[in-house]
């Protein structure tokens, strides 16, 4: 079998069917949303910190797209408690793509990658690193 | 299949002068080539005269005084009046080659929208306009103080003429219109359209990117005072449009691009303008491409273009009716007995893309995605859509290759 349905697998399935935290924190530290125009695919998700301020408590995220990109937030969702946001800076494409365990297609990577986009925008936007933007997007 | 109801086209011959179509994708599958609404194949003849045109008499046109050059001038005149013809127009000044179908629309803009419109002016169009005229009227709007309006679709993907004929009215400059919907496979009435602009004065420019690959186009029937299309959704090469405009709109008109070849007499302090077409093509233009575009022309005159529209129709009628035989698919548009060759879908669960990526994997190539319609998929509720369409050397066995990868697609996601 070639690379596309490779996509697919079970756990990404697992995944985009029934996605880990989706929905919305009460009272989030910050919240950022993304697009990725060449799917369409929307995220937006919600961060609360611990009193440290840099630590991740737990997140909660909603959207709607493509099974690579919902499937992408919600792993990344289990992901990201416990790390500091110099860590999530610190992620990059390939570290996405391990966490997804498939091979994506260059035509899909930028689905794959959204989540970790609106993350770490909204972190940087949190720490003041970077101007207030509405959205994320893929192309930026 | 009963044999009454065998278009009457050779598709096996047919396929024979289009060596893309026995290539393998995806590890060995053969590929199902179902994405012509966004770019037609090239068969053989089309690919030999760009090839004779480059090894024979390459040369730039209207300039040198020398044999390649006349013989390259000569066949580049000649295509424009061959694209001429093919649309019913009079002759090559009515013919202006362009990059694409949105050059021929952005033309027109800076041409003449740009110039004319002003405040209080509108511009009619339809919601299910392509990003081609829609974002180029749009901007022209911005700086011009117009204002553009949207004939709103029925509920089946037609156009709702009564609120046609409400919203053209005496301020209307002009009506921009798909013939052929991109994604809905609406056959837009442009002929009653036309009349109702010019009982208005206003004029009408038909996008007939989807149209004039496949179905005969008549601009004098329609009365279309602009009529564009791209060469490379009618098995010719990318690069080339072609803009048929009104000789007395055209004539009026300023030009578009500045530089040589459109030009008549330049002084440091001035210039005039060239004949028509020439004063719209400016700088080396598409020579080659034109050659190989009326080459295609001869191709698709050779088969029928009734053949190929009677082919095309009885090809999307079956698509749509196997699509939707499970009942978890949405198609957009009207019935599979009244439109273009386009069939654009949903499957209840699985986004376009993903279906997409699949499909790829046997063998089958469609569009997802939005289709540079993205205002008419906000309408119709949904961010993208998968769209297969059809051209002369598709099978029924290609279709149903396309809808046994869309259950295997169903296998995966159910």
């Amino acid at each position: 079998m070639s690379m596309g349905s490779d996509m697919y697998r079970q756990q990404i399935l697992d995944h985009y069917r029934n996605p880990r935290n989706q929905g919305e924190l009460p009272e989030p530290t910050f919240s950022h949303e993304g697009y990725n125009p060449s799917c369409g695919d929307e995220l937006e998700f919600d961060v609360e910190l611990r009193d440290d301020g840099e630590t991740i408590e737990r997140v909660a995220f909603r959207g709607e797209g493509c099974a690579i990109s919902q499937a992408s937030a919600s792993m990344l969702s289990e992901k990201l408690p416990g790390m500091t946001l110099d860590e999530v800076d610190e992620l990059d494409r390939d570290d996405v793509l391990d966490m997804l365990g498939v091979e994506v297609t260059p035509m899909r990577i930028k689905c794959a990658v959204l989540s970790e986009k609106v993350v770490q925008d909204g972190a940087e936007i949190y720490a003041g690193e970077a101007d207030e933007v509405d959205q994320t997007t893929t192309e930026d | 299949m009963e044999a009454t109801e065998q278009a009457p086209l050779d598709v096996e011959a047919i396929r024979a002068d289009f060596p893309i179509l026995e290539r393998e994708v995806a590890d060995g599958r053969d590929l199902v080539y179902l994405d012509n609404a966004a770019t037609s194949q090239t068969p053989d003849q089309v690919v030999d005269a760009i090839a004779d045109y480059y090894r024979r008499y390459n040369s730039n046109v209207h300039r040198g005084l020398h044999e390649l050059s006349q013989e390259a001038s000569v066949a580049y005149e000649d295509a424009h009046d061959k694209l001429a013809e093919f649309v019913g127009g009079e002759d090559r000044e009515e013919m202006v080659f362009t990059k694409n179908t949105t050059e021929a629309e952005n033309l027109v803009a800076f041409a003449w929208g740009l110039n004319e419109l002003g405040p209080g002016d509108e511009v009619v169009l339809t919601q299910m306009e392509h990003h081609a005229s829609l974002v180029t009227w749009q901007q022209v709007a911005e700086k011009t103080g117009a204002e553009v309006k949207y004939i709103p679709i029925t509920d089946e993907g037609y156009l709702d003429m009564d609120a046609a004929a409400e919203m053209i009215t005496e301020d209307t400059q002009l009506v921009n219109v798909v013939h052929v919907s991109n994604t809905l496979g609406t056959v837009n009435p442009v002929g009653d359209l036309a009349d109702i602009a010019h009982d208005h004065d206003a004029f009408i420019f038909v996008d007939g990117a989807q149209a004039a690959p496949t179905r005969p186009v008549d601009v004098q029937e329609i009365d279309a005072d602009f009529y564009a299309f791209s060469g490379h959704k009618m098995l010719g090469p990318t690069g080339i449009g072609c803009l048929y405009g009104k000789r007395h709109l055209l004539e009026a008109m300023e030009p578009y691009l500045y530089g040589g070849m459109m030009i008549k007499k330049v002084t440091y302090e001035d210039s005039t303008w060239n004949d028509l077409p020439w004063k719209f093509e400016a700088g080396t233009p598409v020579i080659a491409q034109g050659v190989a575009l009326a080459e295609a022309v001869d191709y698709i005159e050779d088969v029928g273009m009734e053949a190929i529209q009677a082919h095309e129709e009885e090809l999307t009628e079956y698509a749509y009716d196997r699509l939707t035989e499970t009942g978890d698919v949405d198609v957009y548009g009207p019935p599979g007995d009244d439109r273009g060759a386009v069939v654009s879908f949903n499957v209840d669960g699985i986004h376009a893309h993903d279906l997409s990526s699949i499909l790829n994997d046997y063998g089958v190539a469609i569009r997802a995605g939005d289709h540079c319609t993205q205002p008419l998929h906000d309408t119709l509720g949904v961010a993208a859509s998968a769209r297969a369409s059809f051209y002369l050397y598709n099978t029924r066995e290609e279709v149903d290759a396309l809808v046994d990868a869309v259950d295997e697609a169903r296998d995966i996601f159910a």
